[in-house]
């Protein structure tokens, strides 16, 4: 039996990739560092985080979406990889600028010295001068960017475990995850953390080993990434929820007892999806706060987890493109309304700014999709694309007894 | 020991109600049983308890040769063993096409890995055409389940119970909703289908019972009240005092 | 030194009441005292510690003028002229302290009796006092020396004439004790004062025992003899490093300082020849080793001073012992002073245990205020409610606005209690009319379709009351705190929300079981079905717990706004805290909110109270200490039974 590969079987994966490439081309031909400088770098800077906010999306539809988990904590995993990578960062950028001022002394600095100098330059801002034990694996890219998975892979495989072992599940599964997060807001809001409190993580946007370019070329380089990544997952995504591991998912969704009684082991399909989504939202942030140049524990309220979902909501959940939809058009238009680009809406006897009316529009625009387009912009792509092509049911028989 | 599922004084109660009480029951390997009895005589609670949903309170339930004990093994590791169930009232994956129904039904590794790397075959293609044969959905193969009839749906979902290839099949008032000719082939499939495993209706239709014509276990406040042919058990004055008699 | 300070503070009142005696006869002259200063003038120019008693006794014998000498004597307020008169100055002005009369243009020479003498003299006043025949003046007197006692007020206590007011005479007789256990010369009579408070939880009594048990650290190579020892330390044990045991015999001067890694690259530095240091190349002296070989070579040379190594610290450390010993000398006395502090401890810690309970129950009481009305309708409808915080926040802004309003602060809290209900009852209402009744068994949706309302609420706040916090100011018999010792003490405001959360325990109940509505809801809550084919609106009923619930929130916001300042986040602090006692609790079931609450409440504040300091780290565990407890009982508390719970 022949059988086209999967991507030619979803002709959406092959249109998201081509708007992602032509998006990306045409970004780098209007920069400024590649191209005609039509774009500011900030500007690259801005589409590069919402392409990462995009996948974030994706991993937050495979487990809404698909798996029908409402995961409220999700951008915990996004800033636990953020962290993970700013560690390097902030380490190893630390440490070339100790060095180099420790190198002014007539004795050359011993290696605990060199340590010692660059923890309190770190640490400094919380009081401590000591490098905390989360700080051990600072020094060493490959090690950072394994724990960038890891860290949230472990966080969602515990977390996860636990709960789909009780399972606990709907509303009360969302305020639990809701609940981990604030957990882990709060921890970090400590200035014992070992993660610099409140002030973060900072001068994300310095590359160590790169301080020859410029911004301009850094931020380029990073859109690319960004897409490269948004790409390959959203493949990944695609491949996932296409065969029978998608049927199951999705049938976990709407049933959950009733794919037990078909023998399928639900809490470890759970797992395996919760997990894999930590991991990819872990890869965004990654991704994203280089290009945002700091983080602080203030990223990882409940309330951005919320956000995404109302992204993936207003997007329209269950379908891959429609996260990224939502995603890329609200975080434009809130950061667009909010900037305080957007003009006022003069009324007699009242101007709207929008600075400070956004917020009021998009949580009433919010309860409208809910109630109105419950499958949200991609929700209209599909009412259109069924317009045009009718059933392909003759096909897929001729397949089957081929 | 030659009986497939052995429930051994088996007890549950809720919030102080004794749904079943010390219930001994058991099912050959190849068998056809009815489990009759009237609302509240714990029939869904028996199956609850056999198919992992309920924990019993006290008593034993043993299954195969190797009188594994179900009691320890949660709802998809009894289905992996061997058990299928038919719910009251049809359970499909409504988003999905009969065919990705069916696919999911398929014997095949259940874990999470086996899922994500099983391609569909050959064989697996003609084993889900050959079952929407068997329940008449050939036709509607590539549709959504959510747009088939009742009736489609509780052939589907019995499609998905053989595709499941149990070794048990706990049947939930199959007849509930069907026209009559529906009926006369549920009862053709389930006699056929008890020539080579173990079949466990639970009705309430006295008619589709008789039709069933096996024997027949009449459940009373969460104990066998009597065992044997129908004919044997309709006989029986106390069957007659608690059930027929009304 | 001490008697010196304290009494200084101590004299200001005496002086007073001293002063108040005086003044009528202020310009009568006193011919006795006249005779006793010129009888004695060398020894009051010149007074000695050991011999000036006598002549004390003798001033304050001759009456008011002779105290109120005596009191600016102690007070260094008193001045001897050329010709022999004492003056007794205050700022610019004086008066002949025999006669009374005022003196101008004296430049008296100022007299500065020892520390030794104002003992004396103090002892002397107080002794008067204390057997004043006005009982407030006993009382004063007693006070001031509770608050700066001396060994001399111990002596006057004493030998003042007994007490005959039952409730002075116990306070002297407590204030005696005190005294003799810091100032009285004889162990036995401490010891046993020691002993007779002990159990005692009082601050005073607590403050008497602080300083006995002072204890100062020191290095020794023996046991040093006539110190009373508290404990020998073992270097490395606990609280004792080898760093600080190090750091003690080098100030002790036992060991020589070690050498700083800072101090060695300094010195190094200091003594590069040709790119080399002591024979060591510069650029090899990035390694510890390699430094340590060049400052021996300069040490060896004699350039930099010797400095310890850690051999000779190690060596240093095997031949010294460590010992805590107190200030106070006498064993028997520390020994009772630690038993009796044992003592105060325990007890103290089950007051602090009774105070925390108190704080728990508080903290309790606004959690289930805050989350009774979430329990309601996540009850009833299996609907979380997002905007549940906002409808708090709204409650508080209306109190607000009221009180803008009403100047009155107790009318205006009468009439924002049952508005704000009001408010938020039609805010619930409308939003389960326009929102939630349209989202049916979608408790996914419902819960996002609520959170947009929740930020276009608090957006909304915003745009209204701006950002900046807007007090709420409770009545004034709502100020303070009720107070039963120096350990529990709970502030009004707090009973007053204890006391509202029963009450809406109450009204609850009522309506549940014992209202036609309440019927309803219980018959709704378990099948809606069921109910709704016996005729009871469902949608209705609905409705009306939506209301219910949101109108508590308003409630619950203005007795948050009372303690809390009145911000767009105030409902965003309680929402998780409300989601988590619902959890915990189980829903369905009001003592199931009450449980959840108190057990959230009692939690957080135990858990705080390991760490004061860390409430962030406090609250972290709070919600790890949830999440696991969610693995053992994922119902809650007390879960909702039967086959509804299965759905």
């Amino acid at each position: 039996m022949t059988r086209q590969p999967f991507i030619l079987r979803n002709p959406s994966i092959l249109i998201v990739l081509a708007v992602l490439a032509a998006f990306t081309v045409a970004v780098t031909l209007m920069s400024a560092a590649y191209g005609n400088g039509a774009i500011p770098t900030s500007m690259v800077k801005v589409l590069g985080k919402t392409l990462c906010l995009a996948l974030a999306a994706v991993a937050m539809d495979l487990v809404w979406g698909y798996l029908g988990i409402l995961s409220l904590g999700q951008m915990a995993f996004f800033a636990l990889g953020g962290y993970m990578v700013g560690q390097w960062l902030m380490y190893a950028r630390t440490e070339t600028i100790v060095a180099a001022s420790l190198a002014q002394n007539p004795i050359p600095a011993t290696p605990l010295e060199l340590q010692e100098a660059v923890a309190n330059q770190i640490f400094g801002v919380v009081g401590s001068s000591d490098l905390p034990l989360v700080w051990t694996f600072a020094h060493s890219l490959t090690l950072q960017l394994i724990l960038v998975v890891a860290v949230p892979g472990i966080l969602a495989l515990v977390f996860g475990w636990l709960a789909f072992r009780s399972r606990v599940n709907g509303v009360y599964l969302s305020i639990l995850t809701q609940a981990m997060t604030l957990a882990l807001a709060l921890w970090l809001f400590q200035n014992d953390s070992g993660f610099r409190g409140n002030n973060g993580l900072s001068g994300l946007q310095n590359i160590p080993g790169l301080e020859g370019r410029d911004q301009a070329t850094l931020s380029v380089w990073f859109l690319w990434a960004s897409a490269a990544a948004l790409a390959v997952f959203y493949v990944l995504a695609a491949w996932l929820v296409s065969g029978k591991f998608g049927s199951v998912i999705r049938a976990i969704r709407d049933d959950e007892t009733r794919v037990r009684f078909l023998g399928y082991p639900v809490e470890g399909f759970k797992l395996v999806v919760f997990t894999l989504a930590a991991m990819i939202t872990a890869i965004a942030g990654a991704l994203y706060y280089p290009q945002a140049g700091i983080i602080n524990p203030a990223e990882l309220m409940p309330i951005a987890s919320i956000y995404l979902a109302v992204w993936v909501a207003i997007g329209g959940r269950g379908r891959l493109y429609g996260a990224i939809i939502g995603a890329v058009v609200v975080s434009l238009l809130s950061s667009w309304f909010t900037g305080g680009r957007a003009p006022d809406i003069r009324l007699p006897g009242y101007v709207v700014h929008w600075v400070d009316w956004w917020q009021v529009a998009l949580g009433l625009s919010f309860v409208l999709v809910t109630l109105f387009a419950p499958k949200g912009i991609a929700g209209i792509f599909d009412r259109l694309s069924g317009l045009r092509a009718p059933r392909r049911a003759a096909p897929r028989k001729q397949e089957v007894k081929a | 020991m030659s009986a497939l599922l052995e429930v051994d004084s088996v007890s549950v109660s809720f919030d102080g109600f004794k749904a079943i009480n010390n219930l001994s029951f058991n099912i050959g390997a190849v068998e056809l049983r009815a489990v009759i009895g009237p609302n509240g005589a714990g029939k869904t609670t028996f199956m609850d308890i056999v198919t992992g949903k309920t924990k019993p309170d006290a008593g034993r339930v043993l299954w195969g040769e190797d009188s594994r004990s179900l009691l320890k093994m949660n709802e998809a590791q009894i289905a992996r063993a061997g058990v299928g169930r038919k719910f009251q009232r049809p359970t499909v994956f409504e988003d999905q096409s009969v065919s990705a129904n069916l696919t999911m039904a398929l014997k095949a590794n259940r874990g999470p890995f086996g899922v994500l790397f099983w391609r569909p075959s050959a064989t697996s293609a003609a084993r889900v055409a050959e079952l929407a044969e068997e329940v008449g959905l050939s036709e509607q193969i590539d549709r959504k389940a959510g747009e088939l009839s009742h009736g489609q749906k509780q052939w589907l979902e019995i499609g998905m119970l053989l595709a499941q290839e149990p070794r048990l099949l706990l049947v939930d008032e199959p007849a509930a909703g069907m026209t009559l000719a529906e009926r006369e082939q549920t009862t053709t499939l389930l006699r056929r289908l008890a020539e080579t495993r173990a079949v466990v209706v639970v009705e309430h239709d006295m008619d589709f019972v008789r039709r069933l014509e096996c024997k027949v276990t009449v459940l009373h406040q969460g104990s066998v009240l009597a065992e044997g042919s129908l004919d044997h058990v309709t006989r029986n004055p106390d069957v007659i005092e608690v059930y027929l008699g009304r | 030194m001490m008697a010196f300070r304290a009494s200084l503070r101590l004299f200001p009142a005496l002086l007073l009441a001293l002063s108040l005696l005086a003044l009528p006869q202020i310009s009568a002259a006193n011919p006795a005292l006249e005779a006793v200063i010129a009888d004695n003038l060398d020894q009051i120019e010149k007074p000695s510690r050991r011999t000036v008693e006598p002549l004390i006794a003798e001033i304050a014998a001759t009456g008011p003028e002779g105290l109120a000498l005596l009191s600016a004597w102690a007070s260094r307020n008193l001045g001897m002229t050329d010709d022999g008169r004492l003056l007794i100055v205050d700022g610019d002005s004086a008066t002949d302290a025999a006669t009374g009369a005022a003196v101008t243009g004296a430049d008296p020479k100022m007299l500065r009796p020892n520390s030794g003498v104002r003992g004396v003299i103090e002892g002397a006043l107080v002794a008067g006092e204390i057997s004043s025949p006005d009982p407030a003046r006993r009382a004063a007197a007693l006070s001031s020396i509770a608050r700066d006692g001396t060994s001399a007020h111990l002596d006057a206590l004493r030998a003042a004439p007994a007490e005959e007011d039952p409730a002075l005479a116990a306070r002297r007789d407590r204030v005696e004790k005190l005294l003799t256990i810091r100032f009285d010369t004889d162990t036995a009579a401490r010891v046993a004062a020691i002993e007779e408070m002990a159990g005692d939880v009082s601050l005073d009594f607590r403050a008497a025992l602080n300083p006995l048990l002072a204890t100062s650290r020191i290095a020794a190579t023996e046991e040093p003899a006539n110190a009373n020892i508290a404990r020998e330390l073992s270097v490395g044990g606990g609280d004792f490093s080898e760093e600080a045991a190090i750091a003690l015999m080098t100030s002790e001067g036992l060991l020589q300082p070690k050498l700083s890694s800072a101090d060695q690259r300094n010195a190094l530095a200091a003594n590069i020849v040709d790119g080399h240091v002591g024979g060591v190349p510069v650029g090899q002296l990035n390694d510890p080793a390699a430094r340590d070989r060049a400052y021996e070579a300069l040490e060896a040379a004699g350039t930099v001073p010797p400095a310890a190594t850690e051999a000779e610290a190690g060596a240093a450390l095997e031949a010294t012992r460590f010992f805590d010993t107190y200030a106070e000398p006498d064993k028997a006395v520390t020994d009772a002073a630690r038993a009796a502090q044992m003592r105060a401890e325990v007890r103290l810690t089950a007051m602090k245990g009774v105070d925390l309970g108190l704080d728990a129950l508080s903290l309790a009481s606004i959690y289930f205020l805050a989350a009774i009305g979430l329990a309601i309708t996540f009850g009833v409808m299996r609907v979380i409610n997002m905007a549940h915080g906002e409808f708090i926040m709204m409650g508080a802004y209306t109190a607000y606005v009221v009180q803008t309003m009403i100047a009155n602060r107790t009318l205006s809290l009468i009439v924002a209690l049952p508005l704000a209900f009001v408010v938020t009852f039609g805010a619930g209402v409308l939003l389960y009319r326009l929102v939630i009744r349209h989202l049916a068994n979608r408790p996914l949706e419902t819960l996002l379709a609520t959170f947009g309302v929740s930020i276009a609420l608090q957006q909304l706040a915003k745009n209204i009351f701006g950002t900046q916090a807007r007090p709420l100011t409770a009545p004034a018999w709502l100020e303070g705190a009720i107070t039963f010792n120096d350990v529990i003490s709970i502030s009004s405001i707090r009973v007053a929300i204890f006391v509202l959360a029963l009450l809406f325990l109450g009204l609850f109940l009522f309506i549940m079981k014992r209202t036609r509505v309440g019927l309803e809801v219980r018959a709704v809550t378990q099948n809606p079905g069921m109910a709704s084919s016996m005729g009871i609106n469902p949608d209705r009923i609905a409705m009306l717990t939506f209301g219910l619930g949101s109108g508590i929130a308003g409630i619950a916001g203005v007795a948050i706004g009372l303690f809390a300042q009145v911000t767009s986040e105030l409902g965003q602090q309680y929402i998780v805290q409300s989601f988590m006692t619902v959890v915990v609790g189980g829903v369905g079931n009001i003592w199931g909110t009450l449980a959840g609450a108190g057990l959230i409440g009692v939690l957080s504040k135990v858990i705080e109270s390991f760490n004061p300091s860390n409430t962030l780290a406090a609250q972290t565990f709070m919600i790890l200490f949830i999440v696991i407890f969610i693995q053992f009982r994922p119902r809650g508390i007390i879960p909702q039974r039967g086959r509804a719970a299965e759905a």
